[in-house]
């Protein structure tokens, strides 16, 4: 059975990150856990997800975002009024709940909508699960399917070759996802330099 | 039937996945800070990362890499772990993209706060800096 213990600091950190005020701090956190999230796909026997996990999820994303905040400070001001609380504000006008409306600071606002937002959409998540199998049910569609993992795990060795089943999906049955990847990390770093090259005389808010 | 206690207790693994999912969204909905916002993005996406490799999860698996002293081991399914790690590193690039954004952004209002960069906006169109603006307003002319 997976941690329980560890997907209790899970949510632990994950509350950290977001409460903290300083951003340095919150990626600290996040990259504490994303390492806590290795450990976790090792529990389940993710090892391929660990290690990509831990280089790619708690290393460069890390680095990423510290030469982010160089350019950016570290300081999270206080939170003003974004599109959700206007949003929330004006509907409060619109329905003529006057008194209320003025009563609720805009900061207060965006909160109590996130708030219901998040309530709904987990709400529906929760009724989500009562068509989910349970964990490590052996028979379920996505574990007996012959056709696929069944497949792979049976097949993979002569079909492929590599004693790592994951490295054959990865590189041969799957390899057109594996080819998308690269695109996409093309496209990505391709944006990120048009982004950030510095052409001559920008204007401010151009 | 199983009462609603009962399927919360025998699938509690989905009910935190859920907990951190929502956490995420809140982070992505509430803070007006921009990188505050990726960092949100980032726990939503670990949390469907989890979901997936729960779904190939089966019961006494091991690692799915072929264990010859053992021909008749149970191996989890690989499938999900192959689509998690292209997620990961897909992750990885958008983070990459909305950081650049958010930089970019610093540069042309000097600020990444959400309701300044509106007000800014604003104030640009000519629009009076009003706590409310009504939806109804009209467009000033020569706006953006």
């Amino acid at each position: 059975m997976i941690g329980f213990l560890t997907l209790a600091l899970l949510v632990g950190l994950a509350i950290a990150a977001v409460r903290v005020r300083n951003l340095m701090t919150a990626t600290a956190i996040l990259g504490v856990y994303s390492l806590m999230m290795a450990l976790l796909w090792c529990q389940m026997n993710a090892l391929d997800v660990a290690f990509t996990e831990a280089a790619v999820g708690a290393g460069i994303s890390t680095v990423l975002m510290l030469a982010a905040l160089k350019r950016i400070g570290i300081e999270e001001h206080g939170s003003t009024h974004g599109p959700l609380a206007r949003l929330l504000l004006r509907t409060m006008q619109e329905h003529e709940i006057q008194r209320r409306a003025r009563g609720i600071r805009p900061e207060r606002a965006a909160t109590f909508a996130a708030l219901l937002v998040c309530l709904l959409f987990g709400a529906v998540l929760l009724y989500g699960t009562r068509d989910m199998p349970k964990l490590g049910d052996p028979k379920s569609p996505a574990n007996a399917h012959p056709e696929v993992a069944q497949h792979y795990i049976e097949e993979s060795d002569t079909e492929v070759g590599p004693t790592n089943i994951v490295t054959s999906v990865l590189g041969d049955y799957r390899g057109y996802d594996t080819m998308g990847e690269t695109v996409v990390i093309f496209t990505a770093a391709l944006c990120v330099l048009l982004l950030l090259r510095h052409p001559q005389g920008r204007r401010r808010r151009s | 039937m199983p009462s609603l206690f009962e399927h919360l207790w025998s699938h509690w693994p989905y009910v935190i996945y859920i907990l951190l999912m929502v956490i995420g969204l809140f982070a992505v909905l509430a803070k007006g800070n921009l990188v505050k916002k990726i960092i949100g993005l980032n726990l939503l996406q670990t949390a469907v990362f989890l979901f997936y490799i729960s779904i190939g999860k089966v019961d006494g698996g091991t690692v799915p890499v072929y264990w010859d002293e053992r021909p008749d081991a149970v191996y989890e399914n690989p499938l999900p772990h192959v689509l998690m790690l292209t997620a990961i590193v897909v992750g990885v690039s958008i983070t990459a993209v909305a950081l650049a954004f958010v930089v970019r952004i610093k540069e042309a209002y000097k600020t990444v706060d959400e309701g300044e960069i509106l007000a800014l906006d604003e104030a640009d169109r000519g629009a009076p800096e009003a706590e409310l603006p009504r939806a109804d307003a009209p467009e000033p002319e020569g706006g953006v």
